[in-house]
């Protein structure tokens, strides 16, 4: 029995093509994922992210436990309202998942988590608070829905349809947060555009939706959702990194805070890793498509080496197909590499990602 | 949408549609571009190749998969839709008129094993249910 978020009618309502997403009964696209794509670059778009988990760990010093349980530090939160990205770890220094973490006060911190990871996340939360702040309260809210409502028009669209939200969110920056009335909003998301991600009791998700829906904000599905974070440059947990992999090599360093005294899960692994590989973003030269799992190879002073596309694409803004890969660290921008498509080899460039910010291509 | 029923059909779901001249084109069917979802590069057969009856000889790739094309019958590669490549998209908007190539049938007896637009039309609602 596939699991359904509380938008599931809605979407079948709107005639979604509906698929099974690691468990979860989800839309793909609601006719054309490549309208729903450039809706969300010069329009407004939302999504449905009911799948993917709110934690909310309540108690007395809160920030002391979380100071250890993730590899970024959770004391850049000053602001209530602020979040941060961060990476879980392994004591050996692989990912468990990667989430955002919202603090909302000195007693109350919310975490959101990726869905096909959430019910090992919260076991591994729940053991960690056993042996490290026995006291913590940690709840998984499934009592919740979560809309990401992405492009450049999503906000205002938006204030449009949750009075009084305008005031409140207007002056939010990128990665705050507050509160207005049952809706927690979000100025965060993972398509590169500007919006907001909207967590609110799952009863009001269908009328919300419609809501939405009234003012012209384009249902998207997770097809559009994927080309949109690859355009943008963002991991996908499960294919560019997993608990094999450890974040200074998926392009994550910039999450990791090794500088400050603070011992956290994994760190030691992490200091005591010679790093060798790095996650690249590639633009395919020749004609073709990259996917997920192509070989890569090449030639770096006279010596053969070997990668893999970890996600890969047709990018619909820049009209090419791009992809995120993991290649040794000699490898730089600028450089040719090979990518092995079906039984010939085509020449793709290595580049500096992200792909496209806010509707435009950066490469 | 409806199975033109003037088309003759394969059960890797290409359409052939045989010409006055004796040639033969070939495309994929609407029910081939809307499991692979819009179509984002078209990979097309040489002119002048030779191919046999199920070879692979194209590929049409959407933005959710890479699937091969299978030659309907043996022939020889006359010409194929070029412009295609340009606008794959043209493939969703109407599979039927979107070909991707001709073919001089080597064997056109090969013509009479393939599916009439009734028996294709049950091959792909056995394959919904």
């Amino acid at each position: 029995m596939l699991k359904m978020t509380p938008l599931n009618q809605t979407h079948r309502d709107m005639n979604a093509k509906m698929v099974d997403f690691g468990g979860w009964d989800m839309p793909l696209h609601y006719g054309s994922q490549l309208d729903e794509h450039h809706k969300v670059r010069q329009d407004a778009g939302m999504f449905d992210v009911s799948h993917m988990l709110p934690v909310d760990i309540k108690g007395d010093n809160v920030r002391s436990f979380l100071r250890q349980l993730v590899a970024n530090n959770v004391d850049k939160l000053t602001l209530p309202g602020k979040a941060l990205y961060s990476c879980m770890l392994t004591p050996q220094g692989g990912i468990i998942d990667d989430l955002i973490i919202y603090f909302l006060s000195e007693t109350w911190f919310r975490i959101v988590v990726n869905a096909g990871t959430a019910d090992k996340d919260v076991a591994w939360m729940l053991k960690q608070r056993d042996a490290l702040a026995p006291n913590l309260e940690i709840t998984p809210r499934r009592d919740l829905a979560m809309i990401a409502v992405q492009g450049p028009n999503a906000r205002a669209k938006v204030w449009q349809v949750i009075s009084g939200s305008q005031a409140a969110t207007e002056e939010l920056k990128l990665f705050q947060s507050t509160v207005v009335n049952q809706y927690f909003i979000a100025r965060t998301g993972y398509t590169g555009e500007d919006g907001f991600e909207i967590i609110l009791p799952a009863a009001d998700a269908p009328s919300f939706w419609k809501a939405l829906h009234a003012v012209y904000v384009a249902p998207a599905g997770l097809g559009a959702r994927d080309t949109l974070r690859l355009e943008a440059g963002m991991n996908l947990y499960g294919q560019d990194m997993d608990e094999t992999k450890n974040p200074l090599e998926s392009g994550l360093a910039w999450t990791v805070d090794l500088k400050s005294e603070r011992d956290f899960i994994g760190k030691q692994a992490l200091l005591d890793t010679a790093v060798t590989q790095q996650l690249v973003g590639l633009v395919l030269i020749d004609r073709g498509v990259l996917r997920s799992h192509q070989q890569v190879v090449g030639q770096h002073d006279g010596v053969e080496y070997q990668g893999e596309i970890t996600s890969g694409g047709f990018s619909p803004t820049m009209n090419q197909s791009i992809a995120l890969a993991r290649l040794p660290v000699q490898i730089a921008v600028g450089d040719e590499v090979n990518v092995i498509v079906h039984d010939k080899k085509l020449r793709a460039k290595v580049v500096k990602y992200p792909f496209v910010r806010n509707g435009k291509a950066l490469v | 949408m409806s199975v033109p029923t003037n088309l003759k059909y394969s059960k890797s779901h290409e359409w052939v549609r045989p010409e006055a001249d004796g040639t033969v084109t070939v495309g994929i069917t609407h029910h081939a571009q809307e499991l692979l979802g819009d179509m984002v590069f078209v990979e097309l057969p040489e002119v002048g190749r030779k191919l046999k009856q199920k070879e692979e000889c194209a590929v049409a790739e959407s933005v959710k998969a890479a699937a091969d094309v299978y030659s309907p019958i043996s022939g020889e590669v006359i010409v194929v839709n070029s412009p295609l490549a340009d606008e794959p998209g043209k493939i969703n908007e109407d599979a039927f008129s979107a070909w991707l190539f001709k073919l001089k049938p080597s064997n056109a007896s090969e013509l009479d094993g393939l599916l009439d637009a009734a028996a294709y039309t049950e091959l792909v609602e056995n394959e919904d249910h």
